[in-house]
């Protein structure tokens, strides 16, 4: 375990400068640049309150701000989890080449996206102002989901990155899966307004719409809920654990596939 | 190291004597081997896995029933030099590959193989036995042909490849140049190629801040650094990374036939620098198929067959050998 610690040290500053790397490269060629980070999110938006503005009744919470709150994690998630699940085939030609502790790999390609992500929680904050929600001591409590949503991105994305090593077939299996994801984290609808609601079991069981539903009570000033502030940290911490066991596993084996 | 091994070690035909190396496997090396075992020397190169124990002077432990003499002579001159500090040892070393007969890496393809239990795999052994140690401010050559395991013994040294069986201990930092720009990021300017790059060879931040012009100087790339590296040119290219990978004092430098990097004059820069770095003393690991070069620059050698040693001692011997091995294979 020291001897992890020391190897880890040793190359922090190439997981900063992987880190860099993919930031930069993401939004070199345009013209907006890391500006495109708030644009995304703002302009999805406004898509979806147009077209779905309808779904949300009088009292209920601030449509765009709802809608945002939901797209802003999943779309996190997404894209760390993609990028994760390439990050080893990607930079083959290194790993053949230099010895650096694989992990980097994965673990580089999440932290960029989570960076991005945070950035992009101004326009969350930017929208919420203009809006005009209140926002009370509740809003701390989002520190929680923002936290178990990295872990839980990390952890997937390390078992995605061992599984792609060893079937490509992974890639596009995994949009589907992305996509039964997306809908069963409820961003633009609420799942009690669902007329028959036959299937209420998959949300349950979709961790990441548990931390979106407390990432949403602590926006809108309401206490977290406790099943699933308890499910998503009992489901981040098993993926994170069994991803780091996974990759840890079969590291060595990367060489001979890729 | 002491002094006067250094000095002897970078001029080794001026003094043979120092020439330490042994080896007991290959039959058609014994006699050779004999000789220069014999001398003051520290054991460099054991082949066999029984043997390679490193304190195998002390015990005066050589294997085989002909040489029990030679471990009396071995022990008096070890009190008047104290052999150099071994770092890197290999021991009964062995590298297994998987071959699918048919490449799987479709889930659907592999599951179909699974029920049909028709996963079969082809076992290679890419290193099979092989035990050797390199002492500090050895150059060793690293001779055989094509498909002889060369390459994956440097990648198991460098850490990239994980043995399958035996053990490697590397004692000091290894910078391998053995794809120049291998980590580079081609769309990444050679100026932020140089951080990435260097990052990746564990180089802190502030020291690759401090090296930069050198780099940039050394590498003849003037105003080229900042243009992405997908525009440069393959030789271009190579410069700026061996640039790059040599700007530290390695303590161990791994080539893997890197030495014909860039155009003549650049050539004659890269081997002037190397140079420089050998005579501080730095170990080298060289691979090549061409004798000369070994003989030119290495002062130890050995040579790989199928995954195997089969020889190793002193560079001029196991290159003349070398040389025999190919014209034979030209007869045949």
């Amino acid at each position: 375990m020291p001897n992890a610690i020391r190897n880890f040290s040793k190359f922090r500053y190439l997981l900063y400068e992987l880190i860099k790397k993919d930031i930069k490269l993401k939004y070199r060629s345009s013209v907006l640049g890391v500006l495109w980070t708030l644009l995304e999110p703002l302009l999805t938006m406004i898509v979806l309150t147009v077209v779905f503005s309808g779904l949300l009744g009088k009292g209920d919470d601030n449509f765009p701000v709802y809608i945002l709150c939901g797209r802003l994690l999943y779309s996190f998630f997404s894209a760390g989890t993609k990028t994760a699940l390439k990050s080893i085939r990607k930079n083959s030609s290194t790993i053949k080449k230099v010895y650096v502790p694989k992990y980097m790999y994965p673990l580089a390609s999440t932290l960029s996206s989570y960076i991005i992500f945070l950035i992009s929680l101004i326009v969350l904050v930017g929208v919420a102002l203009y809006e005009q929600v209140k926002i009370t001591g509740a809003i701390f409590g989002a520190i929680f989901p923002l936290i178990m949503i990295f872990f839980l991105t990390l952890g997937v994305g390390l078992i995605l990155a061992v599984l792609d090593v060893f079937f490509r077939d992974l890639e596009y299996l995994w949009t589907v899966i992305l996509m039964l994801i997306m809908y069963t984290c409820a961003i633009f609808y609420k799942v009690e307004s669902l007329k028959s609601v036959t299937n209420e079991w998959i949300f349950k069981i979709n961790p990441l719409y548990s931390l979106i539903v407390n990432f949403r009570n602590s926006i809108f000033g309401r206490p977290l809920d406790m099943y699933h502030f308890w499910y998503a940290l009992g489901f981040s911490a098993a993926v994170m654990l069994f991803g780091c066991v996974l990759f840890f596993k079969k590291q060595d084996r990367f060489i001979l596939y890729i | 190291m002491t002094e006067e091994n250094k000095l002897e070690n970078i001029i080794p035909e001026s003094a043979p004597a120092e020439v330490t190396a042994e080896s007991n496997t290959a039959p058609e090396t014994a006699d050779t081997e004999a000789t220069v075992e014999s001398q003051t020397a520290p054991v460099t190169a054991d082949v066999q896995p029984t043997v390679g124990v490193p304190e195998a002077e002390e015990t005066g432990a050589t294997e085989g029933t002909g040489e029990k003499p030679a471990t009396e002579e071995k022990k008096k001159p070890k009190k008047k030099k104290k052999p150099a500090k071994k770092v890197i040892e290999i021991e009964g070393l062995g590298v297994r590959f998987n071959m699918a007969e048919q490449k799987v890496d479709s889930l659907k393809e592999y599951f179909i193989r699974l029920v049909h239990r028709n996963l079969k795999y082809k076992e290679f052994w890419a290193l099979k036995d092989v035990t050797f140690s390199i002492r500090k401010g050895d150059r060793v050559g690293i001779l055989g042909l094509n498909g002889a395991g060369k390459s994956t013994l440097l990648k198991v040294i460098a850490g990239v490849l994980k043995a399958t069986e035996g053990t490697v201990t590397v004692k000091e930092s290894v910078v391998p140049l053995l794809e120049l720009g291998a980590g580079f990021d081609k769309d990444y300017t050679g100026a932020e190629n140089i951080y990435l790059y260097g990052s990746m060879l564990g180089y802190k931040r502030d020291f690759i801040r401090e090296k930069f012009d050198e780099i940039v100087k050394f590498s003849e790339l003037g105003d080229f650094i900042n243009v992405p590296v997908k525009n440069y040119s393959s030789g271009m290219r190579a410069r700026l990374g061996f640039s790059i990978a040599t700007i530290v004092d390695p303590q161990i430098l791994i080539l893997d036939e890197v030495l014909s990097v860039g155009d003549a004059k650049f050539k004659k820069k890269s081997a002037n620098k190397l140079k420089k770095m050998m005579k501080s003393g730095v170990t080298v690991l060289l691979v090549s198929h061409q004798s000369d070069q070994v003989r030119s620059i290495c002062n130890k050698a050995i040579i790989l067959e199928h995954g195997r040693l089969i020889a190793s001692g002193k560079a001029e011997e196991i290159c003349d050998q070398y040389e025999e091995m190919i014209n034979k294979d030209k007869q045949n």
